[in-house]
């Protein structure tokens, strides 16, 4: 549902990427030729990556990326953005990705297995579970234990997703059982059926409560501390520009990656 | 193609430029092994040893029992809603009535997520039914009923199209008759048309269980996800993907049989019609 460009698995688009990648190669190198770059930053970036991040991260990496591209003139970021484990697979299956920031550390570690992270993943941003109720919160939602309500009609996210998984840890680090109507496949389809008022409460990060900006009101609650998933970035195996992957990492790691991510509603490492 | 023909009757096909130019065959061939490809390399990855134990693990079950009684409702409700409104979209000359049929038919070309949306709008607590059904004591959102209503919403173009060509294809000329020898409308439709549509019904509601059987975007959107109330065969094998590759491979496989076992009974209805 999250996926915002096809699967690239086939060869034909990679010689494809392959043939753009060369031909912003040659229009980037005739630029350098006839306008020597007046900033004179001496960095020898140029060309483009792809790269594979969490849902989670699209505004705030496009946002990144764009403040990348205007330090780094030459260069192009693109983005590839679905859920985390859709984008794992994709990478295993052959896509062609330079970097993966993905949204927790189980769906990294299958990269890591397959071979294809290059280098140890650094974890650079965590994210914590709130409550989102309909604006004015109508069924009068006010903690976690709350939710516990058999009346309520609480959504929440499958096990097999990492937002379902934090809320399965903090249900068995609280020994609070829920009864949710609905557990859904992705955090967004959480928002949706709160945002839509078809629930009364739905359990989300704290970051998409930011950006649903009115849409859903957030409750905070203290036990979401007990589920932190932590987003880990890496340069994937085989990249074709790997000076260019590495510095926007490192972008991402900096201040003003921080500061991006901060104001997202994102926790620190 | 003509030249084994050893049944060819005379004054039939005989001639040589009779049969498909070679080129069609090879663009058919082309066309099929696009259809026919992602279907076999879906075999091919079927952890078959393990085939048994994935498809029969608890929440697979509830997922298909869940799907075969929710399609099997809607092929049922898609009949009883869908069977009057093909006789009266065949019977009728009226502009208004084309204009209504070609938006009862908007199911088949719009995204069912968008199906679900305006179901959500319709039926949803803040929909326009909503304080009205919530008065009632009925709730909708993540029930069975969702799924079922989900379901008849994307499959009932498939039955009135159905019903409504055969019935054009048989024309007026049978109820006419029967008319005028002093049936009344009544009993012309259910001793005349209805008989005579019955192969056309059954190929219908066939038609119309297969694509509730897969239909998944609308439910996503509307009833929700939940093991044994909401979450159909389709619903299941997109979030085992999540974890269990080798499981939503196997489920998919099963719904690939299930479709293939439906249109065989669909095969067998249209031939005995």
């Amino acid at each position: 549902m999250t996926a915002a460009v096809g699967r690239r698995t086939a060869a034909a688009p990679r010689i494809l990427a392959t043939a753009l990648a060369a031909a912003t190669l040659v229009v980037a190198g005739c630029t350098a030729t006839t306008e020597p770059t007046p900033t004179g930053t001496g960095d020898a970036l140029a060309g483009s990556i792809t790269v594979f991040a969490a849902a989670s991260l699209t505004t705030t990496f496009e946002q990144l990326a764009d403040a990348f591209e205007a330090e780094h003139p030459g260069t192009e970021i693109t983005f590839s953005f679905a859920g985390s484990s859709d984008l794992v697979a994709q990478l295993i299956e052959g896509a062609p990705g330079d970097v993966l920031a993905s949204a927790n550390e189980a769906t990294m570690d299958q990269l890591v297995a397959a071979d294809l992270a290059d280098g140890a993943p650094t974890v650079f941003a965590t994210n914590s579970l709130e409550i989102a109720v309909p604006p004015g919160n109508p069924a009068g939602v006010t903690d976690f234990a709350s939710l516990a309500d058999p009346e309520l009609q609480l959504v929440v996210c499958a096990d097999a997703v990492p937002c379902g998984a934090a809320t399965a840890a903090i249900e068995a680090a609280t020994g609070v059982t829920l009864a949710p109507v609905s557990e859904e496949n992705a955090v967004t389809d959480v928002l949706g059926k709160v945002a839509s008022g078809e629930a009364d409460a739905g359990l989300v990060y704290g970051t998409d409560v930011l950006a649903a900006a009115g849409a859903v009101d957030g409750i905070a609650f203290p036990e979401s501390a007990e589920a932190v998933n932590r987003y880990p970035i890496v340069r994937v195996v085989g990249s074709g520009n790997a000076a260019l992957a590495d510095a926007f990492i490192a972008f991402v790691l900096g201040a003003k990656g921080v500061a991006a991510l901060e104001s997202a509603g994102f926790g620190g490492p | 193609m003509t030249t084994t023909g050893g049944t060819v009757r005379a004054g039939s096909a005989a001639a040589p430029g009779a049969g498909a130019p070679r080129w069609v065959i090879v663009a058919a061939a082309i066309g099929m092994a696009f259809i026919l490809l992602p279907v076999i390399a879906m075999a091919g990855r079927v952890d078959w040893s393990d085939f048994g134990a994935l498809i029969t693990s608890s929440s697979s079950l509830a997922a298909l029992g869940l799907s075969l009684r929710t399609a099997t409702v809607s092929a049922l409700l898609c009949v009883v809603l869908g069977v009057p409104m093909a006789l009266w979209f065949a019977r009728s000359r009226s502009r208004l009535v084309g204009i209504l049929r070609t938006a009862v038919l908007l199911p088949l070309v719009l995204p069912p997520v968008v199906g679900g949306i305006a179901l959500l709008a319709a039926f949803g607590r803040r929909g326009l039914l909503g304080p009205a059904l919530e008065s009632a004591g009925i709730q909708i959102a993540f029930t069975t009923t969702a799924v079922v209503l989900a379901q008849t919403f994307v499959a009932m173009p498939f039955l009135v199209l159905s019903v409504e060509g055969a019935m054009r294809t048989m024309g007026d000329r049978p109820a006419a008759i029967a008319a005028s020898l002093g049936a009344g409308p009544t009993t012309v439709l259910r001793r005349v048309t209805l008989p005579a549509l019955a192969p056309a019904i059954v190929a219908g509601a066939v038609l119309a269980f297969a694509r509730a059987l897969g239909e998944f975007g609308a439910t996503l959107a509307f009833a929700g996800s939940l093991e044994g109330v909401t979450r159909t065969l389709p619903l299941e094998i997109y979030l085992q993907r999540e974890s269990d590759p080798a499981s939503a491979v196997a489920l998919s496989m099963l719904l690939v049989v299930v479709a293939v076992v439906v249109m065989a009974g669909t095969g067998f209805a249209r031939r005995r019609g």
